[in-house]
């Protein structure tokens, strides 16, 4: 084996293999990640997130703008305070509602953003004032069991009322 | 009797310090050898038709078993793949399981054990031989450091050939999960590269996997070349360091690979 | 063998200050020699002199330390106590750079050649040129010519180590000791294993290029007919000593005992034929009574 030959063959090699690398990160990867383009961070606090994770998706109108950055406990008042980092091309209005939401049975948890009518954007540093948790399952059953147990012993007539937070009820 | 058993225990004891003396003076050894191999690097590249006829012998040499490989086990992963997820609704999700279960484990992984046991036994036999047929002590007699000529060539040209294999391994494994899952199966060909490309990042998945088979490569290289230095000139020697290169080689990727997936993807789920 | 250890701290001039030889007269100085490995004795009190452009041959049954001797003059070993002086420097203090220094102006012919297998007879012998000058390509190839011419291989240039029989594999090893004209070369049972027209080529050879290279060699071997025809000088050793010296008429007339077993190939002699057992009567009739 002739060292012209051998300079082909690793020349080869050495060009196919870097192309399966390019081939993986763009193809197969979602290289166009935000984490280079710039972005501003809104923070959002929840009673609930759910299976939210780090760098899950935030979305509005099902397109994704952003991604979940931190995640921490507000000790004060117990809620679940997300930080976002958003796409600096995406602005959105100060009555912006924030909830977290499940794509499918069994997707993956992501912050959905759906922008309100007022006039002043958020900007770098604000809260997003209305939220909406993540639905529990378990809350979710043990209220439809209480409904019917009540709902069956004092007649239809009765309002439901409920000692816990149901789940999907507004916060302001 | 008793003085017996004491004798017995007393060797038996000899036995196990004499072992664990051997084993720790051997990594002591090792290690020495890995900072003279890296010490004597720049010769390496100095020489560069000489790493790059080893980076031919490692890499190009192992690209059939490699490709063939990587190609069975995509297609392998799609088809029992598609029949778990079928049972969750989920199969979509397809292209999502074969390429990450690719491009963070199998790839790496399966990549290094194929090249320990083909490149790295390889490495190993003909240092080994060089050394029975007194060529390297040929070579020291002739005032040409056998470390920069001989071994450090052969250790680069694996670091620098696995990971390039590993990436190869991942890619063609992918297109094989493809052919089974969209072509055979009749998924839709959007929803398997459109769920994939949401579902694998570049960082942790893609650049972590690059990681693991580039570590890979420097253990197996680093056996291969020791082993073969250290064989006993001999046909037995020979054969002996072959097996303990291909066996230590394994174990140590599976070892590591263990240890480098809790470090890199525990950040991934824990909030 | 193992990664070039640390020397000892003593400079380049104590190795020289520790030769008390005059390097003109002697090119290797051995001086009470004595070797181990761990506890088992190679050789002790080995004193030997080999002068500038003779012939030495090291004579001895196998395993007596023959080998052993010429690793340390190559350094590849270092000696328990005494000295080794090789060209006036003493070569167990020499730094690895002093020893590569040194060894650039060694040739050494390995027992089965010890060619490179991968390269091809030509590259074998331009190796060492390249390695240690920056001389042309074309320069080169006339030198290998000229070397392989030497030993009468000058057709074979092209062809692979695995396709020469094992008298053109030790002339092209040979061809490759003398490449860069070195000032002593070692030789390590250049006559084993050879058919006899081999042997008579290569003893012509070691004589011939010894001479016309002012070159010095030690030979070390067991064939007591091809050296006696050529070397200047013969030293045997018996279990790690010297137990007799002298040039090849004194050695042909020698009444020691052990250079007569040696020279006359008999059986049993001061190097006894049965190796250590207990009597004979005893083991055969051991258990009986």
């Amino acid at each position: 084996m002739n060292r012209s030959a051998i300079d082909l063959w690793v020349g080869i090699f050495v060009a196919i293999g870097f192309g399966a690398i390019i081939f993986l990160a763009l193809k197969v990867g979602n290289l166009v990640t935000l984490d280079s383009t710039p972005g501003y961070h809104l923070d959002a606090s929840f009673d609930n997130i759910g299976g939210l994770k780090l760098r899950a998706p935030v979305k509005a109108a099902g397109v994704v703008v952003g991604r979940v950055e931190a995640v921490r406990l507000d000790t004060k008042v117990y809620d679940a305070v997300v930080t976002m980092r958003i796409d600096r091309q995406y602005e959105f209005t100060k009555d912006t509602i924030a909830s977290i939401n499940t794509s499918g049975l069994l997707g993956e948890v992501y912050i959905g953003l759906d922008a309100g009518g007022d006039s002043v954007m958020l900007k770098d540093g604000d809260r997003i004032k209305k939220t909406q948790s993540a639905v529990v399952i378990e809350k979710l059953i043990s209220q439809f069991l209480f409904d019917k147990a009540s709902g069956g012993a004092a007649g239809e007539a009765a309002p439901v009322k409920t000692v816990e937070k149901p789940a999907g009820e507004t916060k302001k | 009797m008793s003085a017996e058993l004491t004798a017995g225990v007393a060797q038996w004891l000899r036995r196990i310090g004499g072992a664990v003396t051997g084993a720790a003076s051997k990594l002591g050894f090792a290690s020495r050898f890995l900072l003279a191999v890296l010490w004597h690097t720049p010769g390496a590249f100095r020489r560069m038709h000489l790493t790059l006829r080893e980076i031919y012998f490692s890499g190009v040499l192992s690209l059939v078993i490699i490709l063939m490989s990587g190609l069975f086990v995509g297609m392998v992963l799609s088809l029992q793949g598609y029949e778990t997820l079928k049972r969750y609704g989920a199969d979509e999700q397809l292209g999502i399981l074969v390429a990450l279960s690719l491009v963070r484990e199998l790839g790496p992984v399966m990549s290094g054990l194929l090249f320990a046991s083909r490149a790295g036994s390889a490495i190993t036999a003909e240092i080994g031989l060089m050394k029975t047929t007194e060529q390297l002590a040929a070579m020291e007699m002739m005032a040409v450091d056998p470390l920069a000529r001989v071994v450090a060539p052969r250790f680069w040209g694996g670091v620098i050939s696995m990971p390039l294999l590993a990436a190869l391994f991942s890619a063609f494994g992918i297109f094989g999960g493809y052919v089974v899952g969209v072509r055979l199966i009749g998924i839709d060909a959007g929803a398997f590269w459109g769920q994939m490309k949401a579902g694998v990042d570049v960082w942790p998945d893609v650049t972590n996997g690059i990681i693991k088979s580039f570590v890979f490569g420097i253990a197996v290289s680093l056996i291969a070349v020791f082993e073969g230095y250290d064989a006993k000139p001999t046909a037995e020697g020979v054969s002996s360091a072959t097996t303990r290169t291909v066996v230590m080689s394994s174990l140590m990727i599976l070892a590591l690979d263990f240890v480098m997936t809790v470090f890199m993807f525990r950040g991934a789920s824990v909030i | 063998m193992s990664i070039p250890a640390k020397p000892s701290s003593s400079r380049a001039a104590e190795a020289i200050a520790a030769c008390r030889v005059d390097p003109a007269a002697a090119a290797v100085e051995l001086t009470d020699v004595s070797f181990a490995y761990d506890v088992r004795p190679i050789l002790s009190g080995i004193t030997m002199t080999i002068p500038r452009g003779k012939i030495v041959a090291i004579m001895g049954a196998s395993g007596s330390g023959k080998t052993t001797i010429l690793r340390l003059i190559g350094g590849q070993l270092r000696p328990k106590s005494g000295g080794v002086c090789v060209g006036g420097l003493s070569v167990p203090d020499l730094e690895p750079e002093g020893l590569y220094a040194l060894r650039r102006k060694f040739g050494m012919l390995f027992q089965f050649g010890a060619l490179f297998t991968d390269m091809s007879v030509f590259e074998n012998i331009a190796f060492p040129m390249r390695e240690h000058t920056e001389l042309p390509e074309e320069l080169i190839r006339d030198l290998v010519l000229m070397k392989l011419h030497a030993v009468g291989l000058r057709g074979a240039a092209h062809l692979m180590p695995a396709e020469l029989s094992g008298g053109m594999a030790r002339r092209v090893a040979l061809a490759r000791a003398i490449a860069l004209d070195p000032m002593l070369v070692m030789y390590d049972e250049p006559f084993a294993g050879l058919d006899p027209i081999s042997l008579g080529v290569i003893g012509q050879l070691i004589r011939r290029l010894n001479d016309a290279l002012s070159i010095t060699s030690v030979v070390v071997t067991h064939d007591v007919y091809e050296s006696l025809k050529i070397v200047d000088y013969l030293y045997f050793v018996s279990e790690g000593r010297i137990v007799a010296a002298g040039t090849p008429e004194e050695v042909r007339a020698s009444r020691d005992p052990f250079v007569r077993q040696f020279i006359d190939g008999a059986a049993d002699g001061p190097v006894a034929f049965h190796y250590p057992a207990p009597a004979y009567r005893e083991e055969l009739f051991a258990d009986v009574g």
